[in-house]
């Protein structure tokens, strides 16, 4: 729960020295409650104060860093249980399940999946982020050398091993790529506390059910280790899903800190080889407090949808998701092919290529700065103009690029047409469609 | 010291709407807690799982799609073929060819295609149309003039033809009403104000708060559900208390990903299961979201999702 102005003023100075910026401490308390201004800006705080208050104004649900250099990535954080509240922070992560029980070649058919996969989307890289190794019990050297193996996919790590021994043995070969040791359970935690202590790593933790969960973190809490993560996975799916949303719902709504860590759903131990069943409850996951969710492989099939999806539920309400603005040739346009412009709101870039794509005409179509916004919105707010679009022609250097001079302006905005031919003379400016669902009507019927 | 869940139950619910009739009578909505929150109270009622079936025939389809409906010529044979796909719960018949600039089908020739598929089948039905306003506004009226007693669902009133649909459909010919708004929480409120206000009571009307693929504006589906959910249950808004209903498979097989041959994207592998994929992880968002009924189209899609339910109820 976060503090209270009064409470904070408490602990101030009280002497209104103005050092801060602020007229009194008083103001001070208040802004700092607010979170408007970091605690340290008193330069009269002592220490323990400051440890004693960071402490209290602080998320109740921890970021926790794992991995390292091109693999690191940060998981919690969250604030809200619902993106419209705020916005989410951290999206959910991927991994890919291997065994030390398959062989050779199962394991590089599944690193050739991982790599395969691999792709941008919206100025965002798409890919299954971690391998997740688990350990059959079939002897530690057999363990380390799937480590080895698993390590030069260059993908974050985590690592399914309950018996400290094999943890150690594969943390000497993989600490400093600072894997999530995922094993620590009721009766094992203090020695794996150690292992992963003295590696350096985040560590996993289990429970047979929540209450068991909820003690052996107090515990590890107790022993001075809060670098953790919660294995949410139960017995059943239906298990699972309920884990998933108390742990979050009690950390952000009851503010159990405890339960203030990111999460880990392992679907292939839900239902292992079911592909689509997976694809539908990572669906699941993604929008209900999966952190990580391990899957037994991310095919393109599966990978689409859910990244998209994704993309979507991580955005912030309060931006919008843009495309960058530039030439984007569809259906094997060259210079001689039209153009069609609209701004650079991603759902308006998305629909409008959909339908130009299923009109199978060539056509270049171009996509100007207008702040994210869609057409009516960027026209009211000034950001898409025949002055804007001239500049866009002018940066771009269209008319160099391009021999056709055909411009198909969006039809919502119709009354630019008499502008823009004054700007950009040369040009025949075409009124396109109101809806994108009319495009391929509209250009299967005109003739540039 | 043991952990223990503190219940968000709610003092309201979502309406309980009844589709269909007989022993394959169907009923949604009734819950008052979020959606698979069975930890906090039970689900009064399981989201159901529709069937579409596009009166336009399947050449279009991927094989999976064709191959189930293999030997059937008519809708009114899909249809009967779709009752018995695994998991279904309600048929789908979407008047696809009905489209002005498309072929036109005549209000007269749906009419007659929904009488057959109400004789060849006894699953609840719900009749979606061409999305051009004023012949959807037609078909609607005709249909649910003729299948009186059938209980069907037509989808959607729209704020345009709100007045032509519900009052036939809703007050006329005491069918459900699907009222369609475009994600977005204040015009669904809006609609369904006004279609009360017609006079259609609030316990025969659903909502279809819009839907899109993932990937596609999904957040605005989920922040618009999640937000519908809220209202409805912890504030008690009886104007949002109507169950929702997603179609969900046509907005995910016209897109990209579903669409695009194997030759044009050799990569991303065959074109079916990435239809499936899109349509599942769509499908399982929705109903996560608040969703009380979805329509899709392929039975892998359909036998997946309906596992799904089972397995979180």
């Amino acid at each position: 729960m976060a503090l209270k102005g009064l409470d904070i003023f408490k602990l101030t100075p009280k002497t209104n020295c103005k050092e801060c910026g602020n007229p009194t401490c008083m103001a001070f308390a208040m802004k700092v409650a607010q979170g408007a201004i970091p605690l340290e800006k008193c330069p009269h705080m002592g220490a323990d104060v400051i440890a004693k208050l960071s402490e209290a104004t602080a998320p109740p649900m921890k970021v926790i860093e794992v991995g390292a250099g091109n693999n690191a990535h940060k998981l919690g954080g969250e604030t809200v249980l619902f993106r419209h509240e705020k916005t989410l922070v951290n999206k959910n992560l991927f991994a890919t399940k291997l065994c030390s029980c398959m062989d050779d070649a199962k394991i590089d058919e599944l690193l050739a999946g991982v790599k395969h996969v691999d792709y941008e989307r919206i100025g965002e890289r798409m890919y299954c982020e971690f391998l997740s190794l688990d350990y059959a019990d079939n002897g530690v050297d057999k363990y380390v050398a799937l480590v080895k193996k698993a390590m030069e996919a260059d993908r974050a790590l985590i690592l399914n091993v309950e018996c400290p021994e094999c943890a150690k043995a594969a943390l000497e070969v993989c600490k400093d790529a600072k894997p999530i040791l995922n094993g620590a359970n009721a009766s094992n935690y203090e020695e794996m506390n150690k292992v992963a202590t003295e590696a350096g790593v985040v560590l996993g933790v289990k429970g047979a059910n929540l209450s068991e969960l909820f003690d052996t973190v107090t515990a590890l809490e107790a022993a001075g280790n809060k670098n953790l993560i919660l294995d949410v996975t139960g017995a059943t799916i239906k298990e699972t899903f309920a884990n998933a949303v108390q742990v979050r719902r009690s950390c952000l709504k009851e503010n159990n800190r405890t339960f203030g860590y990111p999460s880990i759903v392992n679907l292939t131990k839900l239902c292992a080889g079911d592909e689509r069943m997976q694809s539908a409850l990572a669906s699941v996951f993604t929008l209900k407090y999966g952190s990580i969710i391990v899957m037994d492989s991310m095919s393109y099939a599966q990978a689409l949808p859910l990244y998209g999806l994704r993309q979507n539920i991580f955005t912030d309400p309060q931006k919008p998701m843009k495309v960058a603005p530039g030439i984007y040739p569809m259906n094997g346009a060259d210079e001689n092919a039209p153009c069609m412009i609209t701004v650079d709101f991603a759902l308006t870039y998305f629909v409008v290529s959909g339908e130009v794509e299923r009109s199978q005409k060539p056509i270049n179509f171009l996509i100007t700065d207008a702040g994210g916004y869609s057409v009516l919105t960027a026209w009211a707010a000034g950001k898409l103009s025949a002055s804007s679009i001239a500049k866009f022609f002018e940066e771009q250097d269209i008319a160099g690029k391009i021999k056709n001079r055909t411009l198909i302006i969006p039809g919502k905005v119709a009354v630019l047409k008499g502008e823009i031919e004054d700007k950009l003379p040369g040009w025949n400016i075409v009124v396109g469609t109101n809806e994108a669902i009319q495009i391929p009507k509209f250009l299967k019927d005109a003739n540039f | 010291m043991p952990f223990t869940n503190k219940p968000q139950v709610f003092n309201a619910k979502i309406n309980t709407v009844e589709l269909g009739v007989g022993d394959k009578k169907i009923a949604i909505g009734g819950e008052n807690v979020l959606p698979f929150y069975t930890f906090d109270a039970p689900i009064e009622n399981l989201p159901k799982i529709g069937v579409e079936i596009s009166d336009a025939g399947v050449e279009n389809e991927v094989e999976g799609i064709k191959a189930f409906y293999e030997g059937c010529n008519t809708v009114a044979e899909r249809a009967k073929k779709a009752a018995t796909m695994p998991g279904a719960d309600f048929l789908a018949i979407r008047f696809e060819s009905a489209d002005p600039n498309g072929e036109n089908t005549s209000v007269e020739d749906c009419v007659k295609v929904a009488k057959e598929v109400a004789e060849a089948t006894d699953m609840p039905l719900v009749f979606m149309g061409c999305k051009n306003v004023e012949k959807d506004a037609q078909i609607f009226t005709a249909v649910a003039d003729a299948l009186q007693g059938k209980n069907i669902l037509v989808l959607s009133a729209r704020e345009e033809d709100y007045k032509t649909v519900a009052a036939s459909a809703g007050l006329a010919y005491g069918q459900k009403v699907g009222a369609e708004s475009a994600v977005d929480i204040n015009l669904a409120k809006q609609l369904n104000v006004l279609i009360t206000q017609l006079g259609v009571a609030s316990a025969n009307v659903v909502m279809n708060l819009g839907s899109a693929a993932a990937g596609y504006g999904y957040e605005y589906v989920a922040s618009t559900m999640d937000r519908v959910k809220a209202a409805a249950l912890s504030q008690n808004d009886a104007m949002l208390q109507m169950p929702v209903v997603t179609p969900v498979s046509t907005e995910t097989w016209s897109v990209k990903e579903s669409m695009a041959s194997e030759e044009d994207m050799p990569e991303w592998g065959s074109r079916e299961t990435r239809g499936v994929d899109m349509e599942v992880v769509t499908a399982a968002a929705c109903l996560a979201s608040g969703s009380n009924a979805v329509i899709l189209r392929h039975p892998q899609s359909v036998e997946t999702i309906s596992k799904l339910i089972k397995e979180l109820a």
